[in-house]
């Protein structure tokens, strides 16, 4: 819908920026959405104030509807960072944009004293904050869910820093002893994690045990075999054990091929296998 | 969705200093992005080879260097460009196999896998365009 | 131009990769070596990537080159201290480097050596 008309709202947010300031924030204050717990009074002043002068800086131009130029991006790097933290103060999406949809009120009282009686300029009005807010208040949450997701994304990750520690058996050999099921993107932390550690205790040998896998899709296998092929590169070996028979069907099932990578029933027969490489015999003591 | 192009930049590839150059370039960029060093080393890897074929088979020419931002997350895409003398069997270029004559090297294949995003226009007498992004 | 150095050490020559080489560089630098190690006649060859955070096609070629030919004078070539997220990406690309001997250090890549040239001899006295 184009319009004709220069909109009021950059007016309404430039020359009553202290009363709405004060309308918004007791509307936030008094509802029952709010996070007392989670955001302090003050805290809530100086995000909502900050908001509007950036909002009043941001329509000054007359653009209230592209929010892709250059204008809004102050407005939408301060709703990131505020997405951002409320994230991590464990606010939920809809609190988050809430905060935005809340100015919707205030903002129309005013915009219907200064139409008056002109009832097609008010509902024009009406529809550019409307729409302006939505996308703002829709930006938020956007926002909100991708930060979450990389705050997942980090537990996660140290999580797998924990649960799949690289061991070191023997004076130049190693053990990853791969636990749970394996993803894509955890599977690739955790080979990379592997070859750093050879490379930093030169390490020759390196025992990777999937008895505590469960299953192994074509990606999980196609991981593994990289990792090997790396190592090989760096100047180490990798031996995979633990390969049960149903793992070993289904890999062949997949066409998955380990080619000349050597594989062994267990981690036991792995160590064997890697002692006899290096030249080393276990003896008991004669007594 | 809209990208915005946060800082962009051209670099001539005329001659092997230029390519690596075009290396430390890349290099600086995705540091400074903060990628992961796997993913610094497999984007300035195809950067080179990129670079490498536009100067030895392409007679030379540039790359479009851009630091994109689509308000999710942020990447680097390159646009090689040359007026050379283009690529007569494009799924032949892009399969793997390793050349030991060296006529068009490795196939554009494995440059392929070391990026999210690959595109390559060429028309034979006229030149060829490669696009490539990885993102964050 | 500048030249890469090589370093006789003992029997062996010592090639360390300190810098992002130019194409023409490491072309000098293959011709150089084989020079060498016929004018040496080494027993062995060991070529230090400890340094390098990129390993393109045109270095993994001349790598291979530079195994191929020592092998045909009678040596052979050990490539030590590839960085991780080197062999990643070579997997990856999709290069095969099959020929070359690797070890994760200079210190491993002469323990090679010499087991290599013990076999060697071995074999010779059957």
């Amino acid at each position: 819908m184009t319009t004709n008309r220069i909109s009021k709202i950059p007016d309404i947010l430039s020359s009553l920026e202290k009363p709405l300031l004060d309308d918004w924030i007791k509307a936030q204050l008094d509802s029952f959405t709010l996070r007392k717990d989670l955001i302090s009074s003050t805290d809530l002043r100086r995000d909502s104030a900050e908001f509007l002068t950036l909002l009043k800086r941001a329509t000054a131009t007359g653009n209230l509807l592209d929010l892709n130029t250059p204008e809004w991006i102050p407005v939408k790097d301060f709703l990131s960072g505020i997405s951002r933290s409320r994230a991590n103060q464990g606010f939920t999406p809809t609190e988050t944009a809430t905060f935005i949809f809340s100015l919707k009120q205030p903002l129309f009282a005013r915009l219907q004293e200064e139409c008056g009686q002109d009832t097609s300029a008010l509902a024009e009005e009406f529809w550019i904050g409307t729409t302006l807010l939505d996308r703002l208040g829709l930006f938020t949450a956007e926002t909100f869910l991708s930060s979450r997701e990389e705050v997942i994304k980090q537990q996660q990750f140290e999580m797998l820093e924990l649960s799949t520690p690289v061991v070191t058996l023997w004076s130049g050999i190693l053990a990853l002893p791969l636990i749970g099921t394996l993803d894509s993107s955890r599977t690739q932390v955790v080979m990379e994690n592997l070859l750093q550690t050879i490379v930093d205790t030169s390490s020759e040998y390196a025992i990777i045990d999937i008895t505590g896998v469960p299953t192994v899709d074509t990606l999980v296998a196609q991981h593994l075999l990289k990792t090997v092929a790396a190592a090989r590169l760096m100047g180490a070996q990798c031996i995979i054990s633990g390969i049960r028979p149903q793992i070993a069907q289904t890999m062949v099932h997949l066409g998955v091929a380990f080619g000349d990578v050597v594989t062994k029933a267990s981690l036991a027969d792995a160590l064997s296998y890697t002692f006899k490489q290096m030249g080393i015999t276990v003896n008991r003591k004669q007594n | 969705m809209t990208i915005n192009i946060l800082r962009s930049e051209t670099i001539p590839l005329r001659t092997d200093e230029d390519v690596v150059r075009a290396r430390r370039i890349v290099r600086d960029w995705t540091i400074s992005m903060k990628f992961s060093l796997v993913d610094q080393t497999k984007l300035v890897t195809a950067v080179s080879e990129l670079a490498r074929n536009t100067v030895d088979h392409g007679g030379g020419g540039s790359a479009l260097l851009e630091m994109l931002d689509d308000t999710i997350r942020r990447g680097i895409r390159l646009t090689f460009e040359d007026q050379g003398p283009g690529i007569p069997d494009i799924v032949l270029a892009m399969t793997d196999g390793y050349s030991s004559r060296g006529s068009l090297g490795l196939g554009l294949g494995g440059t392929k896998r070391l990026v999210n995003e690959f595109n390559l226009f060429s028309e034979p007498g006229k030149g060829t365009r490669v696009t490539i992004a990885r993102w964050k | 131009m500048d030249k890469i150095p090589i370093i006789k050490m003992g029997d062996f020559l010592l090639v360390s990769i300190q810098v992002d080489m130019h194409d023409r560089l490491a072309m000098a630098l293959q011709d150089d070596l084989t020079i060498r190690v016929a004018k040496e006649r080494s027993k062995g060859v060991l070529i230090d990537i400890s340094s390098l955070d990129v390993v393109d096609s045109f270095i993994g070629r001349m790598l291979d080159n530079i195994a191929a030919m020592t092998r045909a004078l009678g040596t052979e070539t050990v490539v030590v201290g590839m960085q991780p997220a080197v062999a990643i990406t070579i997997v990856e690309l999709g290069l095969s480097l099959e020929n070359i001997y690797t070890a994760l250090n200079v210190d491993k890549g002469m323990a090679l050596l010499e087991a290599r040239m013990q076999a060697s001899v071995d074999a010779n006295d059957d």
